[in-house]
């Protein structure tokens, strides 16, 4: 065991007081995500853990096994941190005042040895740089979670199959259409087919911002797969300007049966299905008898 | 050698698949669907392949083949029960099966080939009457 080490060790009450201090007097303390205890039991344990590998004399492989569990620590505290809502600049700033109140600490000790002094500052200084290297990393990959689970969440909500009428399903598009998403609404919207028994299918785009050849091969795919299931497929909510982008395109959409809105769309439907909306004329009929 | 059973309900042929098609069952169902809407002058051909969760294109082209050739021997064919995996395979595949007509399952299938027939009827019955009335 070498004597930084030990001497480290032997003021750890101290560093993590210090540690602290530079933590709460810091200005971007965020007491509101976490409270002060919490992070002195983090903090204790973080540099509890860094001491004991310290003492190993290893101050350069923190991918070594005597750095499994401070990594792992760093790791799980920058994951929590990221998904707490802390920003890259207060997880960093986390270990850089430990590094802070260790550099600290040794100046104290080696006051009247200034090569020492600079040897173990030197060396502190390289871990804990790659210690908080670690930290940015695990920060990021924490987030970038986040990130995806809130696409998928996202593409789950924005396929929604609604059944409108016995026998008639909608399904409005919003955002854009590729092809993975495409994928997922083709296999819902024939999954509830199959499921309802319905034999119409509505798809409204009027949410889809622009419509290129690519969306459209998507849609004419969904039209055909639909048909190939024995129900009919009717697209509505064309905008002006998607029309004039399908003409300029190129685009043949004559066989399949588009409309402009929803409304004239539930209306074809309703047509197909041989059903008839009417308004009731009962109020009127007994005013007169009245 | 395993077969798959025809059956007569009417004017109509009724082809259940109930095991995943390999290609040369596939050709014997062609052969004897056809000779058996020769044989019987059925009207309407019913294809049930609700339990086929597996296809390719040649099972693809295999029931465009039938469609188009009871066309000629004048019965139309309705194919029900399509699961939305073969579906979507299908429209990857580039098969959209044209001439095919389709039904979500056995009891629609009927009621489309019952209208279909229908219309063929009637429209014969009333240029019957409209020769008569000629004569």
């Amino acid at each position: 065991m070498n004597t930084t080490a030990q001497i480290l060790q032997k003021k750890k009450n101290t560093i993590l007081e210090t540690w602290m201090q530079h933590q709460l007097s810091d200005a971007t303390l965020r007491d509101d995500l976490m409270t002060n205890d919490e992070l002195l039991k983090q903090s204790e344990e973080l540099l509890g853990s860094l001491l004991k590998a310290l003492s190993s004399g290893n101050y350069e492989n923190i991918y070594a096994s005597e750095y499994e569990q401070v990594t792992d620590l760093l790791g799980d505290i920058s994951i929590m941190r990221a998904r707490q809502g802390f920003s890259p600049r207060e997880t960093t700033l986390y270990v850089l005042s430990l590094k802070k109140a260790l550099c600290d600490t040794l100046e104290e000790e080696y006051k009247d040895q200034p090569e020492v002094l600079y040897r173990e500052v030197m060396q502190l200084n390289q871990l804990l740089d790659n210690l908080s290297l670690v930290t940015v990393e695990t920060f990021i990959k924490g987030r970038e979670e986040v990130i995806l689970r809130q696409t998928d969440e996202i593409s789950e909500i924005s396929t929604p199959v609604i059944r409108v009428w016995d026998g008639i399903l909608a399904l409005p598009i919003i955002g854009t259409l590729d092809s993975a998403r495409t994928q997922v609404v083709m296999e819902n919207l024939l999954q509830e087919i199959v499921n309802t028994g319905s034999s119409i299918a509505i798809l409204d785009i009027s949410g889809v911002p622009a419509v290129d050849s690519l969306v459209a091969q998507h849609l004419i795919k969904t039209v055909s797969a639909t048909r190939l299931m024995g129900a009919e497929c009717i697209i509505s909510g064309i905008r002006a300007e998607i029309a004039q982008t399908i003409v300029h395109l190129g685009i043949d959409l004559s066989n399949i049966k588009t409309k402009a809105s929803l409304a004239s769309a539930l209306h074809l439907a309703f047509g197909m299905l041989n059903l008839e909306v009417r308004r009731n004329d009962r109020n009127k009929s007994t005013k007169l008898f009245n | 050698m395993e077969r798959i059973p025809i059956l007569k309900m009417g004017p109509f042929l009724l082809v259940t698949i109930q095991v995943d098609l390999y290609d040369r069952l596939a050709l014997t169902l062609e052969n004897d669907l056809i000779s058996m809407v020769s044989k019987t002058g059925a009207r309407g051909v019913l294809i049930d392949i609700s339990a086929v969760s597996i296809v390719d294109s040649f099972m693809g082209r295999i029931l465009g083949n039938i469609a188009s050739m009871s066309r000629i021997m004048d019965a139309e064919t309705v194919v029900v029960g399509m699961q939305p995996a073969v579906a979507i395979t299908l429209v990857e595949l580039g098969l959209t099966l044209q001439g095919v007509y389709t039904a979500l399952n056995v009891e629609k299938g009927m009621e489309l080939l019952n209208t279909k027939i229908g219309l063929d009827l009637a429209a014969e019955e009333e240029k019957d009457e409209q020769e008569e009335e000629a004569e």
